[in-house]
């Protein structure tokens, strides 16, 4: 008899390129992006930054409504983002905003989704996704079937999800994982281990010792990866990315991260379930200050260019949250409209209620 | 013309439009080489080949998943749920998601979504196979719920949810599939979605009924007859949206009625409707709207099936409480 849990848990080690000191620990795996893109990467996750921390004010303000904050997962979110092309699709959860607005979601449609009108999803022709899922897993299953319709159209692209550690607890992960799997379709599953599924830490989620094991089950490639580290999650989805396209199946990714911020806006106290230590813990590994480091040590990267994406951000969220207000007021006629392709007569004599509703 | 029973006709649909859309996929648990449980898709996989008709792994959800996420590649997945008992493993991709798909995105996405599944009584089947569950779906906006009667309309009708643009859930009930043939036209054909059909005419009262219970009402419709009352029989065929129009005028043409619904009485379609006609018609009745149901017990296991579900009897017991009232 022979018990190989061990023996496998062991295998999987966390992949870094950079270490806290903004340091390159793993030059062989260090990925082939020019300067420019390098700057851009740092661009991205200065401007998401302040994009979060506006988007709190806003939210406190009332001018924003439903808000998962992001500080602490940038590194996770927009390093997969950018191994992505223009064509490939995502199925983002709900604090996954980040991804959609760099793929091509105007800023102030991002702003609508959160404030509740439906004209926040109706997304641009080049930007290929779904608006963030709310109930946990449920992406799962459709990036498989996202995944096995581009593997059928002969396209090379990919599905790419995102969940976190509480969601890979949910049936429809090992659904998804295991149906994209057997159909080798070119999918990636990311699984953002912020440590907290609301308030239960991961330990309590589950015995596996690492997230990223759980793709062992279905017969697929998973990696963990710090998840703070910029150039390594890029690093991991583009390896994943290549390997779907050229016909190699999915690929689960952990990557290791921590929100600094609370659950959502609506009344989350982190410190009923996380302690000062932690979070300072955590702080030390922020994606921001570790990437800053690599880039000024290439003198890649000054003051005078952090100070200038934040004057562009707050400029740009400036404009955008005068454009969602401007916005015209959902009605409960553009709900009727949305239902059906052609209205049946229950809709169509509710429609003319509502459409003298709301002329007065 | 052909003669095929309900299941040849469900799968002469598929086979229609498999070869009429490329786009037309059928998938599901074991529909591939065993052609389903039932063999609806018997011989479809080496007509079209694996790429468009093809096994799934056993997990309901992450067939609701697969649907919907085909769906947004520009495919029409027509999915089997193998029994409709099994519908609870996928309720938040049909009820949650691919009802809602075209409506969170303002219209951006449609769901093109077809998701055949056999259900109702009288079969002898284990427990969690038989139940009528169209109610939960048909409290949903967003998705059309469609029972055809006939293999004539079971035919026409699959081929129009395929081509509908949203998501329907076709139900197929069991005791029909191979009980009798009708005549099929071997040509496509559709009848249209959300309108219902007049199966027998009738002046002195209305028979509102669907699925395996249209037989049951017709049949009470011919014993009634001998006691010189005239029974019209509708077949509702879509209990989601309903065709309240060819009700209604029904309604006020014989002023009494009797709704017949092989599921539990609690909540339901019929109910729906009885909340309809009182609304609508209230001053053409002339006695309450009476229902026959199943009692509101869980589906009943095999040994009882038969006295647990509806059947003419009690449909004739309850239309002369209606004359007689």
């Amino acid at each position: 008899m022979k018990y190989v849990l061990e023996n496998i848990e062991s295998q999987f080690e966390m992949f870094q390129i950079l270490n806290e000191d903004g340091k390159i620990v793993n030059e062989d795996d260090m990925p082939d992006l020019s300067d420019e893109e390098l700057k851009e990467l740092m661009r991205r996750m200065v401007y998401t930054r302040i994009l979060d921390q506006r988007s709190i004010a806003l939210n406190r303000q009332g001018r924003l409504g439903f808000y998962a904050p992001t500080a602490g997962q940038e590194a996770s979110q927009l390093g997969s983002q950018f191994a992505l092309e223009q064509e490939d699709f995502i199925l983002p959860g709900y604090r996954d905003v980040p991804q959609l607005i760099w793929q091509g979601l105007p800023l102030y449609q991002a702003f609508l989704f959160s404030k509740g009108h439906f004209h926040g999803n109706q997304y641009p022709e080049n930007l290929h996704a779904l608006s963030p899922q709310i109930i946990i897993g449920a992406q799962y299953v459709q990036a498989a079937g996202v995944a096995l319709g581009i593997k059928k159209r002969g396209k090379k692209n990919v599905a790419i999800t995102y969940t976190g550690d509480g969601g890979t607890s949910q049936g429809d992960f090992y659904e998804g994982i295991n149906f994209a799997g057997a159909y080798k379709a070119p999918a990636i599953f990311v699984v953002q281990n912020n440590r907290f599924a609301i308030s239960v830490p991961v330990e309590k989620q589950s015995n596996a010792k690492t997230l990223a094991q759980k793709s062992v089950a279905a017969g697929i490639e998973g990696i963990q990866v710090d998840g703070m580290d910029v150039l390594a999650v890029y690093a991991a989805t583009k390896s994943a990315r290549d390997r779907a396209v050229n016909g190699d199946g999915p690929t689960l990714i952990e990557t290791l991260t921590y929100r600094f911020g609370p659950h959502t806006m609506s009344g989350d106290d982190p410190t009923r379930y996380r302690t000062e230590e932690l979070d300072n813990e955590w702080a030390k590994k922020d994606p921001l200050v570790r990437f800053r480091k690599f880039l000024e040590d290439k003198k890649l990267w000054s003051e005078e260019d952090e100070n200038k994406v934040i004057d562009e951000a707050k400029e740009d969220i400036k404009q955008a949250i005068k454009k969602a207000e401007e916005q015209p007021k959902q009605k409960v006629t553009d709900l009727i409209s949305n239902m059906y392709e052609e209205l049946p007569s229950n809709l169509q004599e509710q429609m003319e209620i509502y459409k003298e509703k709301e002329s007065k | 013309m052909a003669q095929m029973t309900m299941i040849q006709a469900i799968t002469d649909a598929m086979r229609t439009e498999l070869k009429n859309d490329e786009n037309v996929l059928v998938f599901g648990e074991d529909v591939g080489q065993n052609g389903g449980v039932f063999r609806a898709t018997e011989g479809l996989q080496d007509e079209f080949g694996e790429d468009r008709v093809f096994d799934t792994p056993l997990a309901e959800s992450g067939i609701g998943g697969l649907a919907i996420g085909l769906a947004l590649q520009g495919y029409r997945p027509v999915p089997e749920i193998q029994f409709f008992g099994f519908v609870y493993e996928v309720m938040d991709s049909i009820n949650g998601q691919m009802a809602r798909l075209r409506y969170r995105s303002g219209g951006h996405h449609t769901a093109p979504i077809t998701i055949r599944a056999p259900f109702g009584g009288g079969v002898h089947t284990p427990e969690l196979h038989a139940d009528s569950l169209e109610g939960l779906i048909a409290q949903q906006p967003g998705i059309k719920v469609v029972i055809p009667s006939t293999p004539y309309e079971a035919k026409g009708l699959l081929i129009s949810a395929i081509r509908d643009n949203d998501p329907v859930v076709f139900l197929e009930h069991m005791k029909l599939y191979r009980s009798f043939r009708g005549e099929v036209p071997e040509e496509g054909y559709t009848v249209e979605l959300g309108k219902a059909d007049v199966k027998r005419e009738g002046k002195d009262v209305t028979l509102v009924s669907y699925g395996a219970m249209v037989h049951a009402s017709l049949k009470a419709a011919e014993e009634l007859e001998k006691d010189g009352i005239d029974a019209e029989v509708i077949d509702l065929r879509t209990v989601s949206p309903i065709d309240y129009e060819t009700i209604i005028k029904s309604v006020k043409k014989t002023n009494r009625v009797v709704v017949v619904q092989e599921a539990q009485r609690q909540a339901g379609v019929a109910a729906n409707v009885v909340a309809e006609i009182q609304e609508q018609a209230i001053l053409h009745l002339e006695a309450p709207v009476l229902r026959v149901t199943a009692p509101d017990t869980v589906y009943a296991f095999s040994d009882a099936e038969e006295v647990w579900l509806p059947n003419h009897r009690d449909i004739v017991e309850k239309v002369n409480t209606v004359i007689n009232f």
